[in-house]
């Protein structure tokens, strides 16, 4: 078993590595740093831009292998290089990702919940009214792309403050104005938490109770929730004992992944409320052509990938009592 | 007896054929059909609907900045004079353009690569296997927007966008594939096929890919949708579709800035997207409980 999972762990490391490289190979050569030197007025002296380039390790008058190898040694001594404008990666990375870690923990963790909990009860009320408006919804959420939800929450928010001259919902930032009063810190966070908690909790909830409904019809119809009600079981206990709990089993592997994913999972949520987070921190290294920075949220991706690989594999040998008998 | 065999004579005496039996299946889900009338609807709007309009998507009328909707700019117009309703229909043409072709080539690849990774085995399906890791190791989101990034500008720099977006969305359908056609090919019709000595190629095509063809329709229909959501995503944030063209997520992305006080410019593309995208997801769904033979949903046929 040791052994087993020893040689995993190693394919999986390998190909982190594989991936990590190509990227940096693919972000090098398409991301141009010099390109953000052309259009400063006045103009900058080339050689100061060759030196700063140089500096950081993203000038493409030096060869890409050697940039890379460069790159590469850094990595091994814990330095993940540079932005064009000097920031440190590392300490961009580690930072952001308690921001995000902060945002999306409450809303993906209560969206799984919530949504196993809705998936698996609508399943036991098939075609009934119930059923079916919450697959509507659930369609209709799921087809909505997170930044529309976004911006509509944000909509209504604002008509609603509006409408109550207050300002209940706040939607930019991790903390705003904060009051005089006692708590008054933890207040204004979950204040500005709220509304982006909300859209999380919609979008988890309508994927995952989508994938628990079908789930749960399966085993619903299995033969041994049948044999179990034959035998006189009452209709609850079967549900619950048996029809549930082989349900549940497929949603481990799902919610590893999703927690270990969440990183960067959330880049719109992130944009939209404007939480400095790692998503957010993605899509400015690329516009802002910071290769070492967007080979960096990479690589963290990929860790977590993996990470929700290894995770989903133990948790499939804890669950599923077929799998730890082979 | 006689009322025995007059109830036998009752019964429709040709039996209906498999694509007769799907198509009433999919009659009776009354969503995939909504779908499948509002894609036509949507379809016939970007072919034709330019012809209806008074204002091309770009013209600018210097009477009308950012105004809301009314009779002369049916859905209002955008800070620089641009009629929304023309921009909407144009961006729908290109959003759909992408989320077809997208869906076409990466269903395609991923029944070639999941089907031959599963035939031939041995070394070429570790490596298959290694490469479908690879690419669901990174986050494609960022890599194709990286890649866009650098790539040339020009009118037909949408093709590169489809090319990348097809090759970030095989990879999981190949999977599928692949775990199908594991045991597919232990059936007889495909050994007897095997010993006559039909090559790997031909059976791939003519015996293997035609089982599990409901899988393969399922998974483009799906893939259309996922590709909308992507190439929209991605030109939201200004990497996708380039300016002067314009797709879905572009006007989004800029409607958005102004959302809370002109909210027409964002709502007219968010809402025919949401609108395109929940017709594509209730055509698959749809079509999952009519090919799907184990499907308890589908009713009795």
């Amino acid at each position: 078993m040791l052994r087993y999972i020893g040689k995993r762990l190693l394919n999986y490391v390998v190909l982190l590595y594989v991936a990590v490289s190509l990227t940096y190979m693919l972000a090098a050569t398409q991301l141009n740093p010099r390109a953000l030197w052309a259009v400063r007025q006045p103009p900058v002296d080339p050689a100061i831009v060759e030196a700063q380039l140089r500096q950081y390790n993203l000038s493409e008058n030096v060869p890409l292998l050697e940039r890379y190898w460069t790159w590469f040694t850094g990595i091994l001594h814990g330095d993940w290089g540079y932005s064009p404008v000097g920031l440190n990666v590392a300490e961009q990375v580690s930072t952001r990702m308690w921001v995000s870690l902060r945002l999306l923990l409450i809303g993906t963790l209560a969206g799984i919940v919530m949504g196993v909990a809705v998936g698996a009860w609508t399943a036991t009320r098939q075609y009934k009214v119930s059923d079916r408006v919450i697959t509507a919804l659930s369609l209709l959420v799921i087809s909505t792309p997170a930044f529309v939800v976004g911006h509509i929450t944000q909509i209504l928010a604002i008509m609603f403050n509006n409408a109550t001259g207050t300002r209940f919902f706040e939607f930019i930032g991790e903390t705003g104005e904060v009051g005089n009063y006692p708590f008054a810190d933890l207040v204004d966070r979950a204040q500005h938490l709220l509304l982006p908690t909300l859209v999380l909790i919609l979008l988890e909830v309508a994927s995952m109770s989508r994938i628990q409904r079908n789930l749960m019809l399966d085993s619903l119809g299995a033969d041994y929730v049948r044999t179990a009600r034959a035998k006189g079981l009452p209709q609850r206990k079967a549900v619950m004992k048996h029809a549930l709990r082989t349900a549940l089993i497929p949603t481990g592997t799902y919610v590893a992944f999703a927690v270990a994913t969440m990183f960067v999972g959330a880049t719109f949520t992130e944009r939209i409320f404007n939480f400095p987070g790692l998503g957010q921190y993605g899509v400015d290294a690329i516009t802002h052509r910071d290769v070492n920075g967007i080979v960096a949220v990479t690589a963290f991706s990929g860790v977590c990938v993996l990470v929700g690989a290894v995770l989903s594999d133990i948790m499939v040998a804890i669950l599923d009592p077929r799998v730890r008998l082979q | 007896m006689s009322t025995a065999t007059s109830a036998i004579a009752a019964k429709p005496a040709k039996r209906l054929t498999r694509g007769r039996l799907i198509w009433r299946r999919f009659l009776r889900n009354k969503t995939a059909v909504v779908g499948a009338i509002g894609i036509v609807f949507l379809f016939g709007l970007t072919l034709f609907g330019q012809y209806f309009l008074y204002w091309k998507f770009d013209d600018i009328d210097t009477n009308a900045f950012l105004m809301p909707p009314d009779s002369a700019h049916l859905l209002g117009t955008t800070q620089a004079g641009r009629d929304v309703l023309a921009l909407t229909i144009r961006g729908l043409g290109k959003s759909l353009l992408i989320g077809f072709l997208v869906a076409m080539i990466s269903t395609s690849l991923a029944a070639m690569v999941g089907a031959s990774a599963a035939y031939l085995g041995g070394w070429y399906e570790k490596a298959m296997l290694w490469i479908i890791d690879l690419l669901l190791v990174v986050p494609s989101f960022f890599l194709i927007a990286v890649a866009t990034k650098g790539a040339p500008e020009g009118e037909s720099s949408w093709l590169i966008l489809v090319v990348l977006l097809a090759i970030f969305a095989w990879p999981l359908s190949a999977r599928v594939v692949r775990s199908l056609t594991l045991s597919i090919r232990e059936r007889e019709y495909v050994l007897a096929a095997k010993f006559m000595g039909i090559s790997p190629f031909r059976i791939i095509v003519r015996h293997i890919l035609p089982n599990a063809s409901s899988l393969l329709i399922i998974d483009a229909t799906l893939g259309v949708g996922g590709a909308i959501l992507s190439e929209t995503g991605l030109s939201y944030f200004g990497f996708g579709v380039q300016a002067p063209d314009t797709s879905l997520g572009t006007l989004i992305g800029e409607g958005a800035n102004m959302a809370t006080t002109f909210p027409w410019i964002f709502l007219g593309p968010a809402s025919v997207l949401v609108f395109l995208v929940m017709c594509v997801n209730a055509i698959g769904d749809g079509l999952r409980d009519a090919l799907d033979p184990s499907s308890a949903s589908g009713g009795q046929a």
